[in-house]
């Protein structure tokens, strides 16, 4: 398989564990049915990326389910985290968003879908560690103006769209700012109790 | 409106609907449909007629011309929005002569000069498996021309200078199999779209069939398919060509581009039989013209240069696969010694493949390709300038030398 998806490497690295391009996120050890909800979405020219849209037009369900379970399936290491640049207040500001959400402004944390350690939910939830400021604020930004969408219902667009351009500088650092989970895998299906509807991750 | 005259219609369209629905009855044999739906993915129908993420055959999809754009029509059989109420009389008249049913004159973006030699039975065939697919109502968009292109009228001109009428004649000289491939490859398979070369007018010049063409607003170069050694399929067996076309890699090549497109949506689908007639058509093409001359090249100083930089590249990034002395491993790794498209005049598609990378189509021969990884991010504008020409000179290849102009102005080229 590792030959198969040579193309993958100059970008996202050999094992799927991301590049020192701050925008190519990494692959490896996300849940797999995320996956290959991005391959299926570049593929179809839903979540647009014209190098990515490119490369998979001709490209089956079968073989987009077999590279994302590939990639689903490595562990290479973390990156260090880079150092924050921002000051402590936005550091702080980032954390207690991940944590515990912005009530007053109806805000999820972070944490209550993509689970406690960050490392994502089974099918369809993401790990967000490991991953550059730049790559998740980029994400955030496309979902708040609909350039990135997901399976309906949206809920990362109705979560993006909440936060304030602040919110999203400061989630984005505090993020990129963590270090590697002790234990790098996803939380099990359907075991975090999710305070939004998401296609992605049915019920 | 008075009742009698009320009386009247309804009677006149009670009188002529069963004789619409005994037509339609009869068309719906399922080894009709069977053949039909066959001879739909031959002419690639569903490649133009689906929009990404769109219905099937609904149309929609946005297809870039010199002239403007044109948005595909919705061939579904939805009474209202596609073709439900079309006869098989003026579904042969739109495939034959580029007529809608009313008369007016469609884009020859639609590939009626070649979908003219389709039979008569065939095309009802096809008209028998459209029924069948499930209606969908969605209105056709409104085409985005600039003037004066926007004036259909003009296809007049365009059909003077460039349209054929006429049914597929064999041609009794030949074998059964050679005319099956002549029949494919000049009828519903359109090759000559891309693969003959266009001129100015949007027309095929005709005197140079099959000798390969930039295709208009892609960027990729569709190469000669005569026998031509140095640019066409010359070198290639009647198995390599079968391999290529079905399976989209081969000992010679791998599918990539466009061509990707027709491999998953058509060519995969095909019998072997249609295939390897396909094959021995094309390797009967006459072998061209010489191919013309590079209109630029380097002086020799710039390019020795670039080859030595392009050396220490390839060995470095493309070595591990496609071999030291560029043998490749095939299939999964397509030679570039002897590679005709990488030492085409043009060098759009090697400079290309190296800039995007890019994965044959996945089918049920190769179902899980090997791809080839973008170096845009990776590689200067020189050091793609280098080995390009590096891969495209050494090993006994005789294509010229290409500049970092050349590679920097196709950085921009549209992707998908």
């Amino acid at each position: 398989m590792a030959a198969r998806v040579l193309a993958c490497a100059p970008c996202h690295g050999a094992e799927g564990e991301g590049t020192r391009d701050v925008y190519f996120p990494r692959l490896a050890g996300k849940p797999a049915g995320y996956l290959y909800n991005q391959l299926i979405a570049f593929r179809d020219g839903r979540r647009k990326y014209p190098p990515m849209n490119y490369l998979l037009e001709f490209q089956t369900d079968d073989y987009l389910k077999k590279i994302a379970e590939y990639f689903a399936s490595l562990r290479p290491a973390f990156p260090p985290p880079v150092p924050p640049v921002d000051s402590k207040e936005i550091l702080a500001r980032g954390e207690a968003i991940v944590k515990n959400g912005d009530p007053q402004h109806g805000i999820p944390p972070c944490s209550a879908c993509h689970g406690p350690t960050l490392g994502g939910m089974e099918p369809g939830i993401p790990g967000l560690l490991g991953l550059r400021a730049a790559y998740i604020s980029g994400q955030l930004g496309g979902w708040r103006y609909g350039t990135r969408t997901a399976l309906a219902p949206d809920c990362m667009q109705v979560v993006a769209s909440l936060l304030t351009e602040d919110d999203v500088k400061a989630v984005a650092a505090y993020l990129s700012s963590r270090p590697a989970p002790a234990d790098p895998s996803f939380a099990p299906r359907g075991s975090l109790p999710m305070p939004l509807e998401c296609g992605s991750e049915p019920h | 409106m008075s009742r009698t005259s009320t009386g009247l219609l309804v009677g006149l369209a009670l009188a002529l609907l069963p004789i619409t629905a005994l037509a339609q009855q009869k068309a719906a044999d399922p080894a009709v449909v069977a053949k039909g739906e066959y001879l739909a993915r031959a002419g690639d129908c569903i490649a133009c007629h689906t929009a990404r993420e769109g219905r099937t055959f609904a149309g929609g999809l946005p297809m870039k011309t010199p002239f403007g754009t044109l948005y595909t029509s919705n061939i579904t059989p939805d009474p209202q929005t596609g073709i439900g109420t079309w006869t098989s009389d003026q579904f042969y008249q739109m495939m034959h002569s580029g007529r809608f049913p009313d008369g007016g004159l469609v884009y020859p973006a639609m590939p009626f000069a070649s979908y003219t030699q389709v039979t008569r039975e065939d095309s009802d065939a096809i008209y028998a498996y459209l029924r069948t697919v499930p209606p969908v109502r969605q209105l056709n968009k409104p085409h985005d021309l600039t003037f004066p292109f926007n004036n259909r009228s003009l296809i007049l001109g365009w059909r003077t200078l460039f349209f054929r009428e006429g049914e597929f004649k064999p041609d009794p000289t030949k074998s059964a199999e050679w005319n099956r491939g002549n029949y494919l490859v000049e009828g519903l398979g359109h090759c000559g779209m891309c693969h003959t070369p266009i001129n100015a007018l949007g027309g095929s010049k005709q005197s140079q069939a099959f000798e390969g063409g930039l295709i208009p607003m892609q960027n990729w170069y569709a190469p000669s398919l005569t026998s031509n050694k140095e640019t066409g399929l010359g070198d290639w067996t009647i198995e390599e060509i079968v391999d290529y076309l079905r399976k989209g890699v081969s000992a010679k090549g791998a599918v990539y581009g466009p061509m990707a497109e027709v491999v998953y949506n058509s060519l995969q689908y095909l019998n072997d039989d249609d295939v390897r007639a396909m094959a021995v058509y094309l390797k009967g093409l006459a072998q061209g013209g010489p191919p013309e001359k590079a209109s630029t090249s380097l002086p020799s100083a710039e390019s020795s240069l670039l080859l030595s930089l392009g050396k220490s590249i390839y060995d470095r990034d493309c070595a591990s696969c496609h071999g030291a002395t560029g043998q490749g491993m095939p299939p999964d790794y397509p030679p570039l010694a002897g590679n005709q498209s990488i030492q085409m005049v043009s060098a759009v598609n090697p400079i290309r493949m190296v800039l995007n990378g890019g994965y044959p189509p996945g089918t049920s021969g190769n179902p899980m390709p090997h791809g080839m990884p973008p170096f845009a991010q990776k590689l200067s504008d020189d050091e793609v300038a280098a080995v390009v020409t590096y891969i495209r000179t050494a090993w006994g290849n005789r294509g010229e030398p290409v500049s970092a102009r050349q590679a920097n102005e196709l950085r921009a080229a549209t992707l998908n």
